[in-house]
């Protein structure tokens, strides 16, 4: 187990370099530069910003000069937010997504397993049609017609819940973008759990147990859902990974100070620093909840050993 | 012996009405005096040298004081000096600073602070993106370019608190550059103490109406009273906080749900619903830019087509755009520097007073001759960034020159950064869309942008007399002389027709009706320490 966790973490490091190099001259391949702009910046300002930048620098010194700094925890500056550096903007706006983002999964995973459970118990019943027929609205309906519609019922029409802000993650604040978040997984676990636990229960171990005569609230805890959620175990490693790092329609929607907006904005800015900053953190956070997905799947299946 | 020809501000450029700030008597006030204002993208910096974009000016306006101010209604008025006076050349500008006048820490707001700002954004190594704004004064442009210390700048302080300024030439919008958010001054200890990073919440001094209290990025900006700011008895406001909202429909939902009082735009799409439902909450008001398509004169077609490019601005109807797809007030242009620009009349071609029909007349026998016709048809690119309302603007151009002389269009839409980059390099440019938002009213601030040595002359427009008439402009103290030889340039200049310009800007917004002091001016700017919160 041990010596497993030792191989994967080593594996980790070319994935990470890989996704920085990447990252790095895929950005500095689009046309335009973080100091582009429509007013006038006479030539020896512009010259000087790039120097103080080192933009002036070859790209493969300046690509050296980043994984030495990265490599000493420095993400740089931001470009775009001249008050701030990289790493203070995201230390500002992780927790925040981090907190929308763990909200949403839970609700996603309670509300998604239970339905597609009770589904799967009740295959080709009108309880099962109800509730795939809702899933599939919920995967297909985008959540940027989703949150603004219910901004504009809960907020705008109703009053009960304000229309955007944050307001340090205050219960009323999180209502909205929470569920608007977890909607589309909401269908997505249901989907996965249905399918699984329709394939679990069908097995040849399950008609054992019951022909024990385990009562069926056993046979469902004990034997079927553990396996049953394996699909899902493995959905949500990146997909919690790609949640807490924000969502960029939802935090421009109800105006949510999360890291999400960071990835189209600093790349529509150029904001070089701050994109490699986001993919980063982003990349480090996939490869993290890829292994603990692996780990979970060594505890939910007996059949797994590392 | 100089003389000095002695401007009392107070006498001269006050007006009494619009001076006063306080609300007027007998208005009965909220008990709670917070302003939620909406304010488009989060603030690039708020260090008044760094900065760029409304934004971040509309906070600095609140927080900072320049020399000059401005009333509500956008009159000049005077700031952080009480008065000034100006040479009979137009050149030497001695100003007389407010002896009450502190920063937010109690120290005096001295002569020697905006010695030592100026000479700060016109530093090459701060980066400023507005080191333009002080071009005027003697020597800056050179500082700026790196040829000279940043000590020979032409501003000096005579004692504490009196600031001489010299100037390259007479500048008669020299004032108005002053109410420009990035002339105002920093403190030098401030700087000094936390470098790059001053303008932060427990760190920041200012010396305006209000101070910062707190930084949420992308969330909201807390600025608080400043009870030490000279003319506090006049403020209302207790605490105003700023939104950074993008999405301009998420602002207005917000507005409608009660937790903004002002917006920083709304989207055309809701000007119908917005007028029906809160048409007192509307606010239109003209708006000092200019709406243009530019030509690129240094490849075909336009390269030395003067006929084509005026027939293909003739039969654009402007009013069919202004009047249908815009719908929100917008005045069609048919000159370049906007109506309302202080000290000028603005220029018009002459083929506007012909009617629809002789000017299609016209269009069509200046396309046949540039080498056109219907079966010879030009094919043509316009390019714009890519924006539902530029597309709006495009589609309908495209359509107008096809109807009028079968021309056929082609629109390329581009990101923004992309954009600007192909447009600046000229070299797949035909047609592209471009706006112009002036930074102090004046026709300059317009006419620069055509002379060819312009850093945005993105349509690559160069003919000397032109040049020679802006230059010579900077240089006659005469107001009314240098107005006719600005409006002679503009008058070459669109006749040459290196621009199509479509129509001139509106600001809008919606305002509560509780918010009180709130002027629409051309400059849409609105200093929090003018407004106040009514009863309601």
């Amino acid at each position: 187990m041990l010596a497993y966790a030792f191989r994967r973490f080593l594996g980790a490091w070319p994935t990470l370099l890989l996704i920085i190099t990447l990252a790095f001259f895929l950005i500095r391949v689009a046309p335009g530069g973080p100091f582009d702009t429509d007013k006038m910046l006479p030539p020896e300002v512009q010259a000087n910003l790039d120097k103080k930048y080192h933009l002036d620098e070859p790209l493969w010194m300046q690509y050296g000069r980043y994984l030495w700094d990265v490599a000493h925890g420095d993400f740089g500056p931001s470009f775009q937010y001249k008050d701030y550096s990289v790493t203070e903007l995201i230390g500002a706006g992780f927790p925040v997504s981090l907190r929308l983002g763990l909200s949403a999964i839970a609700l996603a995973l309670v509300v998604g397993v239970t339905f597609g459970t009770l589904a799967a118990l009740r295959q080709n019943s009108r309880l099962d049609y109800t509730v795939m027929a809702l899933s599939m609205t919920g995967i297909s309906i985008p959540n940027f017609v989703m949150a603004p519609l219910m901004l504009l019922v809960f907020a705008v029409y109703l009053h009960w819940l304000p229309a955007g802000g944050w307001n340090d993650g205050a219960l009323p604040n999180m209502i909205l973008p929470v569920i608007a978040l977890a909607l589309p997984q909401i269908a997505y676990i249901s989907r996965l759990t249905r399918g699984s636990m329709i394939e679990v229960l069908r097995s040849n171990y399950i008609r054992t147990a019951r022909a024990k005569g385990l009562p069926e609230r056993v046979v469902l805890m004990r034997h079927a859902l553990k396996p049953g959620l394996l699909p899902v175990v493995s959905y949500l490693g990146p997909a919690t990974a790609g949640i807490i790092t924000g969502s960029v329609v939802i935090e421009q929607i109800f105006g949510i100070p999360g890291i999400g907006r960071y990835f189209v904005q600093g790349a529509l800015n150029r904001d070089y620093t701050l994109v490699m900053g986001v993919v980063i953190f982003y990349g480090v956070l996939i490869i993290v909840f890829n292994f603990i997905v692996d780990l979970v799947y060594g505890l939910l299946d007996p059949r797994v050993r590392y | 012996m100089k003389r000095w020809l002695i401007l009392l501000a107070a006498t001269l450029l006050v007006s009494p009405v619009t001076a006063s700030a306080a609300p007027p008597a007998g208005v009965k006030l909220a008990a709670e005096q917070v302003l939620h204002r909406g304010n488009g993208s989060e603030p690039q910096s708020l260090d008044p040298h760094k900065s760029e974009g409304v934004p971040s000016s509309n906070i600095q306006r609140d927080l900072f004081e320049g020399l000059v101010s401005e009333a509500p209604d956008g009159e000049l008025v005077p700031g952080a000096a009480e008065s000034w006076e100006i040479s009979e050349d137009g050149k030497t500008y001695l100003f007389h600073l407010r002896r009450n006048a502190v920063w937010s820490n109690g120290d005096p707001v001295t002569a020697h602070d905006f010695v030592f700002s100026w000479r700060r954004i016109v530093d090459p190594m701060t980066g400023s993106y507005y080191s333009q704004t002080l071009a005027p004064i003697l020597n800056a442009e050179a500082i700026i370019q790196g040829k000279m210390p940043k000590e020979r700048l032409g501003v000096e302080a005579l004692d504490d608190y009196t600031l001489k300024v010299t100037l390259k030439g007479p500048t008669p919008y020299f004032l108005g550059l002053l109410t420009h958010s990035s002339t105002y001054p920093v403190n030098r200890q401030n700087v000094e103490q936390y470098g790059e990073k001053f303008a932060r919440p427990g760190r920041l001094l200012s010396n305006g109406a209000f101070v910062l209290k707190e930084w949420r990025v992308q969330s909201h900006i807390v600025l608080e009273r400043n009870p030490r700011y000279w003319d506090d008895a006049n403020t209302t406001l207790d605490k105003v906080i700023y939104y950074p909202i993008e999405d301009q429909s998420t602002e207005l939902k917000r507005y409608r749900a009660g937790e903004l009082d002002t917006t920083e735009a709304f989207p055309l799409t809701q000007l119908g619903w917005l007028r029906k439902n809160i048409p007192d909450e509307v606010r239109i008001a003209p708006y000092l830019g200019t709406y243009y398509y530019g030509f690129n004169l240094t490849r075909p077609p336009f390269k030395d087509n003067r006929k084509l490019r005026q027939a293909l601005t003739m039969v654009v109807d402007r009013e069919i755009l202004t009047g249908k797809v815009l719908r929100a007030g917008e005045i069609p242009a048919y000159g370049w520097v906007p109506p309302g620009v202080l000290h000028y009349e603005a220029v018009e071609y002459e083929w506007k007073k012909l009617s629809k029909e002789e000017r299609l007349a016209e269009a069509r026998r200046l396309y046949q001759e540039a080498g056109y016709s219907r079966e010879n048809p030009l094919t043509v690119e316009i390019r714009y960034n890519t924006n539902e309302n530029h597309k709006k603007i495009a589609v309908a151009i495209g359509v107008m020159w096809k109807r009028a002389l079968g021309v056929r269009v082609r629109l390329v839409n581009e990101e923004w950064k992309v954009f600007l980059e192909n447009r600046k390099q000229k070299r797949l440019t035909q047609v592209f869309r471009a706006g112009w938002i002036a930074d102090y009213n004046d026709a300059y601030s317009f006419a620069e942008l055509l002379h060819s040595r312009h850093g945005i002359n993105d349509s690559g427009y160069d003919n000397p007399e032109y040049d020679a008439l802006l230059e010579a402009s900077a240089h006659e103290p005469d107001l009314k002389k240098r107005e006719e030889l600005l409006r002679r340039a503009e008058r070459i200049m669109i006749n040459d027709y290196p621009i199509l310009p479509i129509y001139f800007y509106v600001s809008k917004h919606v305002v509560k009706p509780w918010v009180g002091g709130w002027v629409d001016n051309i400059m849409d700017h609105h200093y929090s320490k003018h407004l106040y919160i009514l009863e309601h």
